[in-house]
């Protein structure tokens, strides 16, 4: 893998009064490269994604995403990336095909190759039988697989997961793991957020925030290893104490 | 019993940690019972009117003073001709025009009665209705005066005439009311929970990260609602007119534009209203009191504006459908046009413009 980076944030600082929600973060991701951002909740890991996509500026501090600035390229930047929230943010009241159609669209992409890539899309998930229901008529898991495809419909650079897998049953989450990692193999460079442990296994490397800063980042072995853990929930166990102690 | 006492505790808590639930509570009755109580007055003061006194002599100077004097009339301006009326009506500056017929007080003396004509402006029926029997109760009074020092009684003949409105149609008032009200309604109600929706699901959050402009997501929402809130309009007029024959009198290209001009006013409220109500429920509620009332009880739609004590008068010029209304009411029922109604026009472009600008204000803050 060429390491070459498309995430580079150096010094990252936000505050909303005098609480400081992101301290001097500083960190690469890599082309291609699986990256997990871990943190217990109010750790500030959705202030920094909410950075990372443009929803919002930073206190201070540089940001570089895809080769963009984030003060200046915004726009670009957009053009470039995909975005999955928790909530799987698929309009509950119109079918499959008209989600993705809508969302491809506003992507810019044009219609015959919309239409081309939907029939694809819905053979590769197995969706084709229930391209005209509504959305609300899916269970999680559907749903779920779709909004990530969704995600990446535009054939994103980055792809930003704020915890994806909320709320499902470990089967499923099995699944749409398999897919994260189809994705990446295309290229797509995949920024994670979660809260399960297991899951952060499955990451190249993943960085653990706590109080609004990174106290680790590594491969999740070397982790293991530094901490002396024989999994990743006892690492994140072992920073969160630290911290609390310190 | 303790069980219950704590249970009931618990719901008192919640009730008064909620301040919304006591503005309800407490403040809707309260404002309710000041408004209607204030606002729904049958007795009128410093209406405004004209006269043309084709007699100019002592008793039309005498009753003119009477009438003027009685604190329910101020005069706006002496007319010279019949001319005059039509155009001092149109401007919408007076409510009744009072004329006395050449020789007054010369026919009063020689045949006992003389004739007095009465003309109200009954795009407000009731409120004409109201104005004119004030004016026949001090005309009374006067000849009472004068038939007892006298032994031929005398009579004033008073000629009562309705302006724009001679049947005293109601419908005159509540098809351009229920235009404003449904527009206001509809228009801001829908946008502001269509975008909240959209926060609450979370798809507004993807469709910021996507390359579409705020403004072109806001466009986006506002658009078919525009569409749909016009047809609403059209469909009300349809009904004024075939029901309850309403004619449009004046210009209906500028009918048209001035309904357009408030449904995006309305439009550039609800989506003020959304940006800072996160959910469905808060944006209903908010357009609810905040709108529905107001505009059905301070816009002059049921009740007459210039009947209202002077505090509610300044707080109704804050009524967008207070304007809407009187430009709509003199295009519908007086036939005037754009000169007529330039300034409120203005207003409501300065409205559309304020709603905007505090929006995408809040807009922009809340991505910071």
């Amino acid at each position: 893998m060429t390491r070459e980076p498309i995430i580079i944030v150096n010094n990252l600082v936000k505050k909303f009064g005098h609480f400081v929600a992101n301290d001097h973060l500083t960190f690469e991701v890599f082309r291609g490269e699986i990256f997990g951002f871990l943190g217990a909740n109010g750790a500030g890991k959705t202030t920094a994604i909410r950075i990372l996509c443009g929803l919002s500026f930073p206190t201070s501090g540089e940001v570089n995403i895809a080769g963009y600035d984030i003060y200046r390229q915004r726009d670009l930047i957009k053009k470039n990336i995909g975005y999955m929230s928790q909530k799987f943010s698929l309009y509950e009241d119109l079918t499959v095909k008209e989600n993705i159609h809508f969302y491809a669209g506003i992507y810019g992409i044009g219609i015959t190759e919309i239409k081309k890539r939907t029939q694809q899309l819905l053979e590769e998930l197995e969706l084709k039988n229930v391209e005209n229901k509504l959305i609300k008529e899916l269970p999680l898991g559907w749903r779920q697989k779709l909004a990530f495809s969704v995600a990446i419909f535009h054939n994103p650079r980055i792809v930003f997961l704020d915890e994806p897998t909320g709320g499902v049953d470990p089967v499923t989450r099995r699944r749409f793991w398999e897919l994260i990692y189809g994705a990446a193999e295309k290229g797509i460079t995949i920024f994670v957020t979660t809260h399960y442990m297991d899951e952060a296994e499955y990451c190249h490397r993943v960085s653990i925030m706590d109080q609004g800063r990174i106290e680790a980042l590594d491969k999740p072995d070397k982790l293991k290893t530094r901490y002396n853990a024989g999994n990743m929930d006892e690492v994140f166990l072992q920073i969160a104490r630290k911290t609390k102690i310190g | 019993m303790k069980r219950f006492i704590g249970f009931v505790i618990k719901e008192f808590n919640h009730i008064l940690r909620d301040y919304r639930t006591m503005i309800i509570l407490f403040g809707i009755p309260v404002a309710q019972i000041i408004i209607f109580g204030y606002v729904v007055r049958n007795e009128i003061q410093d209406v405004k009117i004209a006269i043309l006194d084709l007699s100019k002599d002592e008793v039309t100077q005498e009753l003119t003073n009477k009438i003027l004097s009685s604190n329910y009339f101020i005069l706006y301006k002496n007319l010279e001709n019949n001319n005059e009326i039509e155009e001092v009506f149109k401007t919408g500056k007076v409510n009744e025009v009072i004329i006395f017929e050449p020789g007054f007080s010369q026919n009063l003396e020689k045949e006992g009665t003389a004739n007095i004509q009465l003309l109200a402006d009954a795009s407000d029926p009731n409120f004409a209705n109201l104005v004119t029997n004030y004016t026949n109760g001090i005309i009374n009074n006067y000849v009472s005066e004068l038939n007892k020092n006298s032994a031929s009684p005398f009579t004033i003949l008073p000629n009562v005439r309705f302006y724009f409105n001679p049947e005293l149609k109601s419908a005159y008032m509540f098809i351009p009311g229920t235009i404003a009200l449904i527009l206001m309604l509809v228009s801001a109600i829908m946008t502001s929970i269509s975008i909240a929706r959209e926060k609450e699901l979370g798809t507004m959050e993807v469709l910021l990260v996507s390359p579409l402009k705020p403004l072109q997501i806001i466009l986006g929402k506002v658009t078919p609602y525009v569409l749909l809130s016009f047809i609403n309009a059209l469909v009300i007029l349809a009904l004024g007119n075939l029901v309850f024959h309403i004619p449009v009198r004046g210009s209906m290209a500028l009918f048209m534009i001035i309904n357009l001009l408030y449904i995006v006013l309305a439009l550039s409220l609800g989506i003020l209203i959304s940006t800072f109500s996160n959910s469905q429920q808060t944006a209903m509620f908010v357009s609810m009191f905040a709108l529905m009332l107001p505009t059905m009880l301070l816009s002059g739609f049921i009740f007459p504006i210039e009947n209202m004590p002077k505090v509610l008068q300044v707080l109704s010029n804050l009524m967008p459908a207070r304007w809407f209304l009187a430009i709509i009411k003199n295009i519908m029922i007086k036939g005037t046009g754009l000169l007529y109604v330039w300034k409120e026009t203005l207003i409501l472009i300065g409205f559309i413009v304020f709603f905007i600008a505090v929006s995408t204000r809040k807009f922009k803050y809340r991505l910071e």
